[in-house]
């Protein structure tokens, strides 16, 4: 709505008549309403799912409308503040593009043509679709791929159905091979929000993680309060980032080759006796055949391989060495590179472990030992067949290898795959080569998609489900293994609008019509939640007054005397050499292995975040996407000179099997190494259904047509494309 | 009387612009247009190089170029507290504020047709709160309180640090100081 000052001046005018003009108008006159006097603000606390971090904010609403969201104080994660996305959630709630009303498809799967349907004819082509399915193939043949809080929905619904076949991109596409590489290590993960102490480390290492431009809320206010008491920062990474921007040694290495530099330090740390001797006697065997097996690693070798001069190698480890163990060594997050991702994640553990920073204050703190009670639920159904979805890995997780369904779909084997049920996650955006993942769909006789946005992938369902955004919806407790032990609600802070509705509803609505409605057997999730704080111990009303609880004395972050760490190892020690790798035929210590490097006239291709968006699912969001519009794909800007491109000229991207991108804006820098070029992730979605972010920016996915698994944990390693730029056509 | 004053930490800003969003919710600030911004700004030659990020807002100048050049009155130099402030309804929207502002740091709000820019959130201030963009400020790198103060925010962390203001040359006396210190080439 546009006015003139004029207009205004009258339209206020009447306004201050009374409430009731105020209560129908617009969010502008709310807030001038709320100065008034004339209305009170209501606050209801939350927690955030712009991104997965789960922080604890409080709404405000101002007769029925969300004007404001701010941190909750009360919750670790957020601690009064929020980030830009968690700010901008608002952005989300009126987004004019939500999914408004069940949709089911009438033209050809990915052609895009729906008609809207009522919820009971939308659960019942579901339903029906499943019973078959189930009947004629097994119940696992339904795969479901999730992420987020519709997982805790979801993934009871389709293991009460009976399949096990789960795949979460956040293991095979992101976490899974760093949390391998740890948990062969020290037994566990390194968490997630990860227990790494900043505030109160010595020295910060970050080997490719761009804390900051990677926004997740409290990791980067440990971050920055860090940098403030002088923490002093090393920080790996081909690209200038923002954290390289605030760093003492920046070291810009040439891709791919982190192991060789991860190697040499920890030569260098054993070398030059710099190792926790005490420590590593107590707590981890395996230390002289690490030290054999590492010692050819010289700094020198490492320079040839890296491009980082040797001295600055020996510096930065010694900068390691002097100040442990108060050194932080970032596990990363999105740890899936180049294929040999568990043995890297292993070398950064081995540091870790080596400077005696597990479980030391400035290091890694060790995780609440408290925990809460599961709740009872009817045991799920054993499966017929034996799960797929472990793709013949021997260190798969849970959370499944995403594309090892995928393949199976396609080919049929070791069964047929021919349901996918997808929750929370944009899959064109999140699997590599996207010609597989159409190729599966096209076998499939049911894709059903529960989303709040008309994403990529939810435009090819045969049936949308629309889910409400998260402030009108009630999820399950989130539980906080931090320092100490919380529990946080997320609860409706305004009703649903359209007909979109809580994924809780959708699941429990959907199992009544698979004949599955006692696994649901609550009558609301508030229900559920309240029986289940009854059973913990923990007021259901403080919780929802407060958002948050933590719960006291749970805290036991660094080992003492009194607090001895446990590693839940095969032998109960620190694996510096793995005998559990060495038994499934893998290096028990890692080893260097060389990548290809970009053929003449080609760049690596490598892609990470804005601080303003969530890989797709933000894009379109009119509060962030007012601040990034579109990607950029960043080019050395000698390199960007020689080839005749200008920052700000849109180009399009090839790859080395010929897979174009959508035009992209160049932005010619010094920021960057010249055998590479750089673009945020998420872009380039094709759909017009996202009138803002629709067909803006390049797609980094698009480009990844080829991968790197990882033979431990079946990961996709995704940095290895290469691409040229060629002007628009 | 408290004399209100912002102080920027440009070592603990990592531009995330959660306070940008804030901002733009709390005070209903029209799209495409902004009361602060967060720049990026690096300089030299790979791998020489260094970066600053800069946020910048209405300065609330003891010496205010907006209000001097202001011809209906509209703009004003609150008494109390320093803050700079605009009354709406005397506002003609003329421009000769955003004109004579050395800092970009007005806008004609296109919804509305007056001047508009920061008020140093003066409404959260007196309900006790904090600016909303120092409220949601991830880094702490915005700071707010009391000059007069020995015990405020600004007071304690001015303290021995190298502060600037920007376009100190300009004579308009800024109340927003940044401490910056360059990472350096290594």
């Amino acid at each position: 709505m546009k006015l003139s000052r004029r207009s205004f001046l009258k339209t206020s005018g009447v306004a201050t008549a009374g409430l009731a003009a105020v209560s129908g108008g617009p969010e502008k006159f709310l807030l001038w309403a709320e100065d008034a006097g004339l209305i009170k603000p209501t606050f209801v606390p939350t927690f955030c799912e712009i991104c997965f971090w789960k922080c604890g904010a409080i709404a405000k609403v101002l007769n029925g409308r969300v004007v404001k969201l701010d941190g909750n104080p009360a919750h670790g994660n957020s601690r009064g503040k929020l980030c830009a996305r968690g700010n901008g959630g608002i952005g989300l709630l009126y987004d004019k593009d939500r999914l408004k009303t069940p949709l089911i498809n009438v033209g050809k799967r990915g052609e895009g043509k729906y008609r809207a349907a009522s919820w009971d004819e939308a659960l019942g082509v579901v339903a029906e679709k499943m019973k078959g399915i189930k009947q004629q193939y097994g119940p696992e043949s339904m795969a479901i791929f999730t992420h987020g809080t519709p997982t805790d929905h979801f993934l009871p619904l389709l293991s009460a159905y009976g399949t096990p076949n789960v795949g979460m991109p956040s293991f095979a596409q992101c976490r899974g091979p760093r949390d391998v590489g740890y948990e062969l290590t020290f037994g566990e993960g390194p968490g997630s929000p990860e227990r790494v102490d900043l505030i109160n480390s010595k020295v910060m290492v970050l080997i490719g993680s761009h804390l900051g431009e990677n926004m997740h809320n409290s990791q980067v206010q440990d971050f920055a309060e860090a940098i403030g008491r002088g923490s002093k920062l090393i920080v790996v990474d081909p690209r200038y980032s923002i954290a390289a921007g605030k760093a003492q040694q920046w070291l810009p290495i040439r891709p791919a080759t982190d192991v060789a530099l991860l190697l040499a330090w920890i030569n260098i740390i054993i070398t030059e006796g710099m190792y926790d001797r005490a420590y590593l006697d107590q707590f981890a065997e395996g230390f002289s055949d690490l030290a054999q097996a590492v010692s050819s690693y010289t700094p020198q070798w490492a320079e040839k391989e890296t491009d980082i001069p040797a001295a600055q190698i020996i510096e930065t480890a010694r900068m390691m060495g002097k100040n442990a163990p108060a050194v932080t060594i970032h596990p990363g997050r999105h740890a899936t590179w180049y294929g040999d991702d568990v043995q890297r994640s292993r070398a950064l553990a081995i540091l870790t472990a080596l400077l005696g920073s597990w479980g030391r204050s400035g290091g890694m703190f060790l995780a609440t030992k408290g925990s809460l009670p599961k709740g009872e639920s009817k045991p799920f159904p054993e499966p017929g067949k034996a799960p797929l979805n472990g793709g013949g890995y021997p260190f798969a997780g849970a959370e499944g290898v995403t594309q090892a369904i995928r393949t199976a779909t396609i080919t049929g084997s070791p069964y047929p795959i021919k349901g996918w049920f997808v929750s929370g996650t944009n899959l064109m955006k999140s699997l590599p080569n996207q010609k597989e993942t159409l190729e599966a769909i096209n076998k499939l006789d049911l894709l059903v998609v529960v989303d709040v946005m008309p994403m990529d992938l939810t435009m090819m369902a045969d049936v949308i489900l629309p889910e409400c955004t998260y402030l009108e919806r009630h999820d399950a407790l989130a539980i906080g293994k931090g320092k100490s032990l919380s529990v946080s609600i997320r609860q409706p802070v305004i009703k649903p609008l359209y007909e979109s509705k809580p994924g809780w509803w959708i699941a429990k609505e959907l199992a009544k019509r698979l004949d599955l409605a006692d696994y649901f057997p609550w009558n609301s999730y508030e229900e559920k939640l309240q029986k289940q704080c009854r059973t913990a111990g923990i007021s259901y009303d403080d919780l929802k007054t407060l958002g948050c609880l933590t719960i006291p004395d749970t805290a036991t972050p660094y080992i003492t005397p009194e607090n001895q760490p446990t590693f839940k190892t095969a032998s109960g020690k620190i694996q510096l050499y793995s005998k559990e790798l060495q038994e499934k035929g893998f290096d028990p210590v890692p080893i260097y292995v060389r990548h290809p490097l970009p053929p003449e006239g080609f760049f690596r291709l490598t892609y990470g975040r804005s601080a303003v968006h969530t890989f797709s699912r933000t894009t379109n969001n009119p509060a962030l996407f007012e601040l990034y519009k579109e990607n950029e794909v960043w080019i050395n800007a000698k390199k960007a000179q020689t080839l005749g491109f200008k920052s700000g000229e849109y180009v399009v991207l090839i790859n080395q099997d010929g897979a174009t991108s959508g035009r992209i804006k160049v932005k010619a820098t010094q920021r960057i190494r010249e055998d590479m070029v750089y673009m945020v992730h998420g872009w380039g979605s094709t759909g017009k259904e996202l009138s803002r972010s629709g067909g803006r920016g390049g797609d980094d996915q698009g480009l990844i047509t080829k991968y790197a698994v990882d033979p431990i944990a079946g990961s996709t390693g995704m940095r290895v494309n290469f691409v040229k730029l060629q002007k628009e056509a | 009387m408290p004399k209100y004053a912002m102080v920027i930490d440009q070592r603990r800003c990592v531009a995330c612009m959660a306070c940008v969003v804030a901002c733009k919710n709390e005070n209903d600030v029209p799209p495409e247009q902004y009361r602060t911004r967060v720049l990026e700004m690096v300089e030299g030659e790979f791998p020489l190089l260094r970066m600053e990020l800069r946020s910048e807002l209405c300065n609330h100048c003891d010496n205010p170029p907006c209000v001097y050049n202001c011809p209906t009155g509209a703009s004003y130099k609150q008494k109390e507290n320093g803050i700079v402030l605009l009354r709406k309804n005397r506002c003609v929207g003329c421009k000769a504020c955003v004109a004579a502002c050395p800092y970009n740091a007005r806008y004609i709000n296109h919804e509305k047709g007056f001047a508009d820019k920061c008020t140093f959130c003066d409404h959260r201030l007196k309900e006790g709160k904090e600016p909303a963009c120092v409220a949601t400020c991830i880094g702490k790198s915005r700071i707010f309180g009391d000059l007069d103060d020995p015990k405020s925010p600004v007071r304690i962390a001015l303290q021995g640090a190298d502060s600037t203001v920007l376009l100190e040359g300009a004579g308009t006396r800024p109340r927003v100081y940044y401490i910056k210190k360059f990472s350096k080439p290594e």
